[in-house]
C-alpha cells in the first residue's frame, strides 16, 4: 500500500517539475532567511550570520539533488535529461552530426534496400498469394539438363504424392491485345484450372476456372483478366464479364477479374490474363499436349503440406519419377523431378536475379561496415576533443556510468535519425531494380520490394548494434580518463595520443581495405561486361529485329505467307539490304522448338533419345544474320512447300552426329520426317552468351506450319528510319496491323544480360558510397591528427621546415595508412572475388587489371582526402600555435 | 563533547513527535526544535531534514500546506496525519522496547551470570 502511494507521489511529481522546483527553492530560501535572522538575533553581523547559516544547512546543491531523487523517478528523469542534452550536443556540432548521420544512413539504407528486394523478389515474391512459405517450384531434368514437366506426369504427381497439398501448372505466353484501335503486347499465362484456388486468390468479379476447362484441345476459350488490365485496357467496364476478347486469333470469353495487386506467379513480369490448360496449343503451338507425356511445357509450383520439408518432398517426387520411368520408358527414361525453393526458381526472374541480389547483399553489408567504422572513428576523434568536457564533468562528481549512459543516448539519437533515413532510402529505391530493366512496350515489369516487419526489425537491429558499438567507444575512452593529467590541456604529436591512435588508424585501414575490395569487384564486373560486349555471338549484332503478330490478328497460313512476302518486297525498296522471317529471334524471350532426331549411321546410347533445338527460318536467313556457311548452301527461296524437305545444321551437330565429316547430302530424321542436309553453318550463340556450343539446325519456314512472326533485317539505315518504313509498309498491307518494337540484335543480347548490368550498376552505386565514406574517414583522421599536432608542426616551422617538407610529413602519414589498407584489400579480394562466380565472364577473379585499377582509384581518393589537412598544416602560424 | 549523528530512522521519529505535540510547523521550526530538545547536542545538517520530510509526506504520515509564517513570509507548514499518529505510537513503543533492552545490556552492574 505505502509503496504504491510513494510511487504515485513520484510519478505525479514528474508532471509538474517546474512548480515543485520553485516550491523547493522557496522552502529552502525561507529556511535560510529564518536561520540568518536567528543568528543576527544572537549577535552576529550580517555576513557571519549568512555564512554560518549556510554552513549549518549543508551543501545546498547536494541536498537539492537528494531531494529531487526522492521526489521523482530519477531513472526517467536522467534519461530525459540525457536525451535533451544529447539533442543539444547533436545540434551544437552540426557538421559532425550531419556526417555521422549521413554515413549511417547510407549504410543502413543500402542494407535495408537490398533486404527489401530480397524479401520482395526472392522470399515472398507473389503479392496476395497465401502460404508462400510452403510453396516450391517444380521442374524436371533429363540427361541434357533442366526441362519442364508434361501434363500427364503432373497428373500422376497429383494422384500419388501424399506430402503435397496441390500442384499447379503454368506456362508464360504473350499475345497482342487489340482493343478498339489500340494494339499492345500483353503477357499472359496458361494455367491449370486449380491455379487460383491453390494460390488462395478469389476473383472480385465473375469466376475462376472450372476443372472441366482442363480438358480438350483448345476446347474452352475462356480467360480471366487482371485488375490492372481491366482498369487500363477495358476502362473498368462493370459489364466486362461475358464479353469476348480475341487472344492469339481465338475469341475468348472473359469470365473473371482478379483482385488488385495480383499479377501472377512469375518473378519479373506482371501478367494481364490467364487461360486454362486446354488452350495451351492455341498459345504455344506445336500440337495438343495434354495427353502427350513427352511434351514438357509446364513450369509448375506445388504447395507442401504443413511441416513437410523440401527434402522429404523431393524424396517422394523422385520415387514417383522412378515409377514413371519404369511404366513409360519411351518418354520417361532418365527423367526426374526437381523441387526448388521459390528463391531458386530456375524458370523465372528469381534464378536470374539470385546471383545479383546475393552479391548486392554482401556489398551492402560491406558498405554498412565501412559506415560503422567511419562513424566509430568520427566519434572517437570527437571523444578526444570532448575529453576536457568529460574530465570536468567527472571532477564535479558525475558518475562514470552516468557519462556512459549519456554517450549512449547521443549514439541512440544519431542512429535513430539514421535508421529513419535508411528506411526512407529503402522506400525510394523500391523500384530501383525496375529502372535497370530495359523497358519494352506492353510488358509489365514487376519486381516488388517489400518493406515489412522483418526488414524493419533487421535494420533496427543493425542500427542498435552500431549504436552500442560506436556509442561505447568514446564512453570507454572517457572512463579511462585520468583526471589529474587530463585536466591539464593535453597536446600530442602529429598523430595525437599515440596509445589510442592505432584504433583510429585501424578503422581507417579497414575502410580502405573494404573499399578496395568493392572496387576490385566492380572492376571485374565491368571487365566481364566489356568482354561480353566484345564477345562474338556468331551473328551480326547490327541486324535489326522485330515481330508482327499475325496470329493475334487471326491470320491463317496462306494469308500469313502472302503478307510476309509483301513486307519483304516493300522493305527491299526502303533501305533494307536483305531480310528474312523466322520463328524465333536469337536472345528473345521465346524458346526454340526442340525435336528428337535420328541420323543415318549414328547409334544413340541405349535409352538415349537425342533432342536438338532448331529454328524455322525464311529464305536467306543465314546470310541476313551474317552466320557463315562452312559447307553447302543457305536455306533458299526454292525450299518451299512443294520441294523436298531440307535442313542446315551447325558445326556442333556435325561433330556430334557425323563425327565431324561433311554431312551435306546426308539425311536427318526430325519428328518422323526425313530432311536432307544442304549446308553446315558456323556455331553461334542462340539464347545466352554463357551457353557452350550446342547442336542446332535450321529448317525452312515454308516447309512448316508455323507462321514465323519475327523479321530480321540487314540495313545500313538507322533503326528508327527502318522502323518508320516498316510501320508504313505493314499498315499499307493491312491497316489493322502494326509491327512491334524494332531493336538491333545487340539490344536483344544486352536485354538478356540485364541482370549482370543491374549488378554492375548496383555495385557502382555501392562503390561510390564506400569510396565517399572511406574518404570522409581518412579526411577526418588526418584533420584531427593535424589539429592535435599543431604545436609540433609549429615547432618544425620555427626551426625552418619548408611547406614542402611539412606537406610530405603529413601526407606520408596518411598514405602509409592507405598502402596498408590496400595491402589488406588485396588479401581480402584474393579470397573473396571467387564467390562472384557466375557473374564473371571470361575474366579471372584475380584479374591484375582490376586490382591495379582499384589501387589507383583508392590512391587518388586518398591523396585528395589527405591533401586538405596537409595543406592546412603548412598554413600553421608558428607564433600563435606555440604561444597556445 | 562531539555531536552525535542523527540516525536515519530516529530523525523520522523525532519529526513525527514534534508535529504531534506542537502542531503544524515549518521546516526551520522543526530543525530548531530538534536541536533545542537535544540540548544542542544534536546538531544536524539542517538541509538533510528536507528529503526526510518529503519521504514522510510520500508515506502519508505527514501533510504539508503553504501558509504564512510568524514574520509574514510564505512558508510550508507540515502537520501530522492520522496515519502518522498511528505510526508514531507504534514506533514509540518499538523504540522504548529497544531502549529498555539496550539499557539492560549497558547497566554498569547488570545480571551477567
Amino acid at each position: 500500500m505505502t509503496a504504491l502511494r510513494v510511487l504515485w507521489h513520484r510519478v505525479a511529481a514528474l508532471f509538474r517539475p517546474r512548480t515543485l522546483e520553485r516550491d523547493l527553492d522557496d522552502e529552502l530560501q525561507f529556511h535560510l532567511a529564518m536561520e540568518i535572522a536567528e543568528n543576527v538575533r544572537r549577535g552576529m553581523n550580517a555576513r557571519d550570520a549568512r555564512s554560518a547559516a549556510l554552513r549549518h544547512f549543508g551543501g545546498i546543491a547536494a541536498i537539492k539533488e537528494t531531494y529531487r531523487d526522492t521526489r521523482g523517478l530519477p531513472m526517467i528523469e536522467t534519461a530525459w535529461h540525457d536525451i535533451r542534452y544529447g539533442f543539444r550536443m547533436v545540434a551544437r556540432n552540426p557538421g559532425f552530426s550531419f556526417l555521422a548521420i549521413l554515413c549511417l544512413t547510407l549504410g543502413i539504407g543500402a542494407t535495408t534496400s537490398v533486404c527489401s528486394w530480397i524479401e520482395g523478389i526472392l522470399l515472398r515474391p507473389f503479392p496476395l498469394v497465401a502460404h508462400q512459405n510452403r510453396m516450391v517450384a517444380i521442374s524436371g531434368f533429363d540427361r541434357n539438363g533442366r526441362t519442364n514437366v508434361s501434363w500427364p506426369d503432373l497428373q500422376d504427381l497429383r494422384k500419388n504424392a501424399t506430402l503435397f497439398d496441390t500442384f499447379i501448372a503454368e506456362h508464360i505466353g504473350g499475345t497482342t491485345l487489340s482493343i478498339g484501335n489500340r494494339a499492345e503486347r500483353a503477357s499472359g499465362s496458361v494455367v491449370s484450372s486449380n491455379y487460383f484456388d491453390a494460390l488462395g486468390i478469389r476473383p472480385i468479379m465473375g469466376r475462376g476456372f472450372d476443372p472441366s476447362e482442363d480438358v480438350g484441345h483448345d476446347a474452352h476459350p475462356v480467360t480471366v483478366i487482371s485488375y490492372e488490365a481491366w482498369q487500363d485496357r477495358y476502362g473498368g467496364d462493370a459489364g466486362i464479364i461475358g464479353k469476348t476478347q480475341r487472344l492469339n486469333g481465338v475469341q475468348h470469353t472473359i469470365i473473371g477479374v482478379m483482385p488488385q495487386g495480383f499479377s501472377g506467379t512469375f518473378v519479373g513480369y506482371g501478367f494481364q490474363f490467364w487461360v486454362p490448360a486446354s488452350m495451351e496449343d492455341n498459345f504455344e503451338g506445336g500440337g495438343f499436349k495434354l495427353d502427350n507425356r513427352g511434351a514438357r511445357w509446364i513450369e509448375g509450383f506445388a504447395f507442401l503440406k504443413p511441416g513437410v520439408s523440401i527434402e522429404q518432398a523431393q524424396a517422394e517426387v523422385s520415387a514417383i519419377a522412378k515409377h514413371l520411368e519404369a511404366a513409360f520408358p519411351a518418354t520417361n527414361r532418365g527423367f526426374g523431378f526437381q523441387l526448388y525453393p521459390l528463391w531458386q526458381t530456375p524458370f523465372n526472374g528469381a534464378g536470374t536475379l539470385l546471383p545479383t541480389l546475393r552479391i548486392s547483399f554482401v556489398v551492402a553489408c560491406v558498405v554498412l561496415l565501412i559506415a560503422c567504422a567511419n562513424v566509430g572513428n568520427l566519434l572517437l576523434v570527437r571523444s578526444f576533443s570532448r575529453r576536457h568536457e568529460m574530465t570536468v564533468r567527472l571532477s564535479v562528481g558525475a558518475g562514470r556510468l552516468r557519462l556512459m549512459k549519456q554517450l549512449l543516448t547521443e549514439g541512440l539519437i544519431l542512429s535513430t535519425a539514421a535508421t529513419a533515413g535508411g528506411l526512407l532510402i529503402a522506400y525510394w529505391s523500391r523500384d530501383l531494380l525496375k529502372m535497370f530493366f530495359p523497358p519494352s512496350p506492353g510488358i509489365v515489369i514487376n519486381f516488388p520490394a517489400e518493406i515489412d516487419f522483418r526488414v524493419l526489425a533487421l535494420s533496427a537491429g543493425v542500427s542498435l548494434i552500431t549504436t552500442v558499438l560506436f556509442g561505447l567507444v568514446p564512453a570507454m575512452q572517457a572512463s579511462k580518463i585520468d583526471l589529474a593529467s587530463a585536466i591539464k590541456s593535453e597536446s600530442g604529436g602529429v598523430v595525437g595520443g599515440r596509445g589510442k591512435a592505432w584504433v583510429r588508424s585501424g578503422l581507417v585501414l579497414v575502410q580502405v581495405s573494404l573499399s578496395f575490395l568493392l572496387l576490385v569487384g566492380m572492376g571485374l564486373l565491368l571487365k566481364s561486361m566489356r568482354a561480353m560486349q566484345d564477345a562474338d555471338p556468331g551473328f551480326n549484332t547490327k541486324v535489326l529485329s522485330t515481330s508482327v503478330d499475325m496470329m493475334s490478328a487471326g491470320y491463317d497460313l496462306p494469308r500469313a505467307r502472302n503478307f510476309q512476302d509483301q513486307v519483304l518486297s516493300r522493305m527491299q525498296g526502303a533501305g533494307v539490304d536483305a531480310a528474312a522471317w523466322a520463328r524465333v529471334t536469337p536472345f528473345s524471350y521465346r524458346s526454340y522448338p526442340e525435336a528428337g532426331i535420328a541420323v543415318d549411321g549414328f547409334v544413340a546410347q541405349p535409352g538415349e533419345q537425342p533432342v536438338v533445338a532448331f529454328n524455322e527460318v525464311g529464305a536467306g536467313y543465314l546470310g541476313v544474320m551474317g552466320i557463315p556457311l562452312i559447307y553447302g548452301r543457305d536455306i533458299g527461296i526454292e525450299d518451299n512447300e512443294t520441294a523436298a524437305p531440307v535442313a542446315v545444321v551447325n558445326e556442333a551437330m556435325v561433330r556430334r552426329f557425323w563425327r565431324g565429316e561433311n554431312p551435306v547430302g546426308r539425311r536427318v530424321q526430325v519428328k518422323g520426317r526425313w530432311l536432307r542436309v544442304v549446308g553446315v553453318a558456323k556455331n553461334a550463340k542462340y539464347s545466352s552468351m554463357l551457353e557452350s556450343d550446342k547442336p542446332f539446325f535450321y529448317t525452312p519456314l515454308r516447309q512448316s506450319a508455323t507462321l514465323g512472326q519475327y523479321l530480321q533485317m540487314r540495313t545500313r539505315a538507322g533503326a528508327e528510319k527502318v522502323a518508320f518504313a516498316l510501320a508504313r509498309a505493314v499498315k499499307g498491307i493491312d491497316s489493322n496491323m502494326a509491327p512491334g518494337e524494332v531493336l538491333t540484335l545487340r539490344d536483344q543480347v544486352d536485354r538478356m544480360n540485364w541482370s549482370r548490368r543491374a549488378a554492375v550498376n548496383l555495385l557502382a552505386i555501392f562503390c561510390c558510397m564506400a569510396l565517399l565514406l572511406a574518404g570522409i574517414g581518412l579526411y577526418g583522421v588526418m584533420s584531427y591528427a593535424v589539429s592535435q599536432g599543431t604545436r609540433e608542426l609549429a615547432l618544425r616551422i620555427a626551426l625552418g621546415a619548408t611547406s614542402r617538407q611539412l606537406l610530405q610529413i603529413v601526407m606520408s602519414q596518411g598514405l602509409r595508412l592507405v598502402i596498408a589498407g590496400i595491402a589488406g584489400g588485396i588479401g581480402a579480394a584474393l579470397l573473396v572475388t571467387r564467390l562472384m562466380g557466375s557473374l564473371l565472364y571470361r575474366v579471372s577473379p584475380r584479374d591484375p587489371v582490376a586490382f591495379v585499377a582499384a589501387s589507383l582509384v583508392i590512391a587518388v581518393a586518398a591523396v585528395t582526402a589527405c591533401f586538405l589537412p596537409a595543406w592546412r598544416a603548412t598554413r600553421t602560424d608558428p607564433v600563435r600555435a606555440l604561444r597556445e | 563533547m562531539p555531536k552525535s549523528d542523527v540516525l536515519h530512522g530516529s530523525l523520522a521519529l523525532m519529526v513525527l513527535r514534534i508535529l504531534d505535540t506542537l502542531g503544524p510547523q515549518h521546516g526551520w521550526g522543526i530543525a530548531r526544535r530538534i536541536e533545542q530538545i537535544s540540548g544542542d547536542v544534536l546538531e544536524l545538517n539542517q538541509g538533510t531534514l528536507y528529503p526526510a520530510l518529503l519521504r514522510l509526506e510520500q508515506m502519508g504520515w505527514i501533510a504539508s500546506k503553504w501558509g504564512s509564517s510568524e514574520n509574514n513570509r510564505r512558508a510550508r507548514f507540515y502537520s501530522i496525519t492520522r496515519a502518522g499518529k498511528k505510526q508514531l505510537a507504534a514506533e514509540a513503543e518499538n523504540w522504548e522496547k529497544i531502549a529498555e533492552i539496550l539499557g539492560r545490556f549497558l547497566k554498569p552492574s547488570g545480571d551477567w551470570s
